[in-house]
């Protein structure tokens, strides 16, 4: 699949680019036995942008592992379908010793693609397309958190992944650069198409960009509640309409919360 | 694969969207508000001239190099020892002046240095394998973990006479001590390095698709590079201490290295003769390693890790 006109990921028989069904997820340690997943129902469209919002302890780490193929389920089946799935993480998951390119370039190469100036190319283009080219020879610790999680992206794209996972990716970023994140996560989305599950602590962030929130209970993580969220994009992470609902979100998130209280 | 031409232009999304279907509007980012946050974040301080920088790390060194001398100079005064036992620094100096321009000279500083690199070429391979092989096994390590640690801490000296026993008085003797004495630090650096890479980076490599010795060659070897570079630091000291000890018990006929000068000036009671061939030795060990050390800093100043 290309990026500037992708087709439709292979639709499965339910039409879902992500399906997740009855899955859990137990850890064994010693005698006793924690469940981070309990029997989660989830399924994404192809092409779609999902949140997902949680509190701590609702497995987010562990689904997002299963999903990208880094874990196994207990019981329950994940099904991506034939395309690759991508994962980028909150920060500090570039290599150190490697200039922004080649970062992206390295991922170009992991995922199979031959000849080291088509892999130049092609990382050049993806820079291009995070609006990083002037800083692509510029090693990670010479780049502003904002730009770290854009190569990130590059590299996260780099794959060529139908689905693209995101773990908290811009928890560490002041609110200014967020916002202009989330414009270019948004028009990168609009040009490639990707499906993205997207997890989150920040509701708000969650209202401006997804299509739906999915709410996770804790411990152990399952879907409590989905929010489709009908607003025209590209949404101002401060109106009212984004704000409305991400009180909404964040009044079902305490609820959760404090249903531990009582544990 | 096929790659097809991005488009960098946010205006031109139409039509490519595929699984969702709430309308865009074009302009979402300007160029310039993204462009300029960048410039703002990443602005550079004034650089430092190369010539104060130069001048800023060499005078400490000089300057201990003078009161040095100094000191030595006035032990040397103070009569505790007579001149022919503990010559002045200017008499050891004229000496070594003389000493440099002499083609035997060079010759042993020759033997000596062609010996220092085989057998620092030797546990480079030797230490690099075994650390590779023990930070990936479990198993391996259980058995030869801490015997590796145990090797290093032994004095490379103590090898001397079963090696002689080994080797009988040749070449090979020495060379055996100096891989013994430097293969345990390198392949302890190796290992410190893979036991310290962020577990982030690894799960980053597997999530890009790495798996087995892609995953090692690619991730996990780069990652531990910086401990890697100061475990052949550290092997080289060890290599260039074994190696001297060894030109001291060994003489093997007719090599005139280093260490054999040094032990004739002592028979000879050629005092500055003696102190000339010690500084030799102090520079040359002082030398290598410096290379290493701009290896070091050059590793570390690519990943941030130093200024």
């Amino acid at each position: 699949m290309s990026l500037a006109a992708a087709p439709l990921p292979t639709r499965r028989p339910n039409g879902s680019a992500i399906s997740i069904d009855h899955l859990s997820r137990t850890f064994t340690t010693g005698s006793t036995t924690v469940a981070a997943i309990s029997d989660m129902d989830l399924h994404i469209a192809p092409g779609e942008f999902v949140c997902i919002v949680g509190a701590s302890g609702c497995g987010k780490t562990t689904l997002l592992n299963i999903v990208a193929g880094l874990d196994h389920p207990t019981t329950g089946t994940v099904d991506t379908g034939a395309g690759v799935v991508s994962l980028m993480f909150q920060e500090g998951a570039l290599f150190p010793w490697l200039s922004a390119r080649e970062n992206v370039e390295l991922g170009l190469r992991l995922a199979g693609m031959k000849g080291r100036a088509t892999r130049r190319d092609r990382a050049m283009e993806l820079l291009r397309l995070v609006q990083l080219t002037e800083a692509a020879d510029r090693h990670p610790h010479e780049l502003s958190g904002g730009m770290r999680q854009r190569v990130s992206l590059a590299r996260a794209l780099a794959q060529d992944a139908s689905v693209l996972l995101m773990d908290e990716p811009f928890g560490a970023l002041d609110a200014m650069t967020r916002d202009i994140l989330h414009d270019e996560l948004e028009r990168i989305w609009f040009e490639t198409g990707v499906t993205i599950m997207f997890v989150t602590h920040n509701v708000r962030e969650a209202a401006r960009l997804g299509d739906r929130i999915l709410v996770l209970a804790s411990r152990p993580g399952r879907v409590i509640a989905e929010y489709t969220v009908d607003l025209d994009r590209p949404r101002r992470i401060e109106s009212p309409e984004v704000s409305a609902l991400a009180g909404e979100v964040t009044e079902r998130l305490r609820q959760e919360v404090r249903r531990h209280a009582d544990d | 694969m096929p790659t097809t031409e991005i488009t960098p232009d946010p205006g031109t999304g139409t039509g490519t969207g595929t699984g969702h279907t709430t309308g865009i509007t074009p302009d979402i980012a300007p160029d310039s508000t993204v462009a300029g946050l960048d410039r703002l974040e990443t602005a550079a301080g004034p650089a430092v001239p190369r010539a104060r920088r130069v001048f800023s790390v060499l005078w400490p060194k000089i300057s201990a190099v003078v009161l040095a001398l100094v000191l030595w100079q006035i032990v040397v005064w103070s009569g505790w020892k007579p001149t022919y036992v503990l010559p002045p620094p200017t008499k050891v100096f004229a000496e070594l002046r003389d000493l440099v321009v002499t083609g035997t000279f060079w010759h042993s500083v020759g033997i000596t240095m062609r010996r220092a690199a085989i057998g620092f070429a030797i546990a480079l391979v030797i230490g690099s394998a075994l650390g590779a092989v023990v930070s990936q096994s479990s198993i391996v390590r259980r058995a030869f973990g801490s015997f590796i640690t145990g090797l290093q801490t032994m004095p490379s000296i103590v090898w001397f006479p079963f090696a002689i026993l080994l080797f009988k008085l040749t070449e090979s003797a020495i060379l055996f001590v100096v891989v013994l004495g430097a293969a345990p630090a390198i392949a302890n650096g190796l290992i410190f390095g893979v036991d310290h890479v962020p577990p982030l980076l690894v799960r980053a490599g597997r999530v890009l698709g790495a798996r087995g010795f892609t995953l090692f060659r690619s991730v996990i070897l780069p990652a531990a590079l910086p401990s890697y570079v100061s475990g052949l630091k550290q092997g080289w000291a060890f290599a260039w201490r074994s190696l001297m000890a060894g030109e001291l018990l060994v003489i093997v006929g007719n090599t005139a290295s280093l260490g054999v000068r040094l032990d004739f000036a002592r028979t000879m009671s050629d005092a500055p003769l003696l102190l000339a061939y010690m500084i030799v030795i102090l520079i040359v060990g002082l030398c290598v390693d410096a290379v290493f050390g701009a290896i070091d800093r050059r590793v570390r100043r690519t990943r941030g890790l130093a200024a």
